[in-house]
């Protein structure tokens, strides 16, 4: 796999017609975004989350039965990415163990990280 | 990782990097809107299209993918190598990957769910009629079957069949009704 980069532009850039939505919960778009955006930076190398990929995917198919269990494949996504990132080191295996603990422990209705109305 | 554990991961890791001024949150957002609605099936359905009206480009598409489309950019990336393989009355061709799911994102946008899916994954080699059947593709006895296998550095695009009604549309009329499924190579266009 090459880095992703910057997409089609010009006159070839058509009306997406048969595309569909390809994110079922927004935080799996973003779990992606944040990996390619990675990538694009040269933050990460893409064949390093390609491996790290494959190595989470071969392991839950070793551990899982799939004629009974859905693929969980942005689960899978997230913690390839998860681990590569401490692997990298652009994050400590601790700070994301508090930063999970955060969220966790936030009181319903605060996810956004930030004060406002909750008038929308 | 359970889904709540990978939600929850998620918004850990992008705040965190957001915090150490790794990435920008706007910069995220840009990557998921381009994903969504910019790169998608249809630049392989334009590809599609022009390949069945131009026999020059055709014979370039298939003598080598990556070099006949380089004129498009498409970027998008995850194409080292696109090969490009021509359904005909005697062969069909399916595309898989089998390790993981390698996918040509430039020509096809981000893969459909099934195409993830560890059953697809090890069926359409054991089985590649019966798969295709539940596609609603019949192939007939003689036609062959020919699998490709999709990896970090080859992607496979499936040229279909032209269905003989759609000879004299226009490239755009065309392009519109070309399906991805047709071109991951599990629905004939009709």
């Amino acid at each position: 796999m090459s880095e992703p980069s910057v997409p089609l532009s010009g006159r070839y850039q058509p009306p997406l017609a048969n595309g569909e939505v390809v994110f079922d919960e927004p935080w799996q778009g973003r779990v992606f975004g944040l990996a390619v955006l990675l990538a694009e930076q040269g933050t990460l190398q893409w064949p390093d989350f390609q491996q790290s990929l494959i190595e989470v995917v071969s392991e839950w198919d070793s551990q899982s039965d799939p004629a009974n269990e859905d693929y969980p494949y942005y689960e899978l996504f997230a913690e390839a990415l998860s681990r590569l990132t401490v692997r990298e080191g652009l994050v400590s295996a601790g700070e994301v163990f508090d930063r999970d603990a955060e969220i966790i422990a936030r009181p319903h209705g605060h996810d956004h990280g930030h004060p406002h109305d909750h008038d929308h | 990782m359970s889904h709540e554990t990978a939600r929850i991961r998620a918004e850990a890791l992008e705040s965190l990097l957001i915090e150490k001024g790794l990435i920008e949150a706007e910069r995220v957002d840009d990557v998921i809107v381009r994903y969504n609605e910019r790169v998608g099936p249809m630049n392989g359905a334009w590809v599609v299209a022009r390949a069945w009206q131009d026999p020059d480009f055709k014979a370039r598409l298939l003598a080598d993918g990556t070099e006949a489309i380089k004129e498009y950019e498409f970027e998008g990336g995850e194409i080292d190598k696109l090969v490009v393989v021509e359904n005909t009355d005697e062969q069909h061709n399916v595309v898989v990957c089998t390790l993981c799911s390698c996918y040509p994102w430039a020509v096809l946008g981000l893969p459909p769910k099934w195409y993830k899916d560890p059953a697809y994954r090890s069926r359409v080699v054991r089985e590649p009629r019966q798969v295709l059947a539940e596609f609603g593709t019949e192939l007939e006895e003689d036609v062959r079957v020919r699998v490709w296998d999709s990896s970090a550095e080859v992607r496979y695009l499936v040229l279909p069949q032209q269905p003989p009604e759609w000879v004299g549309l226009d490239d755009e009329t065309m392009a519109e009704r070309v399906t991805r499924n047709s071109m991951i190579g599990v629905e004939r266009l009709s």
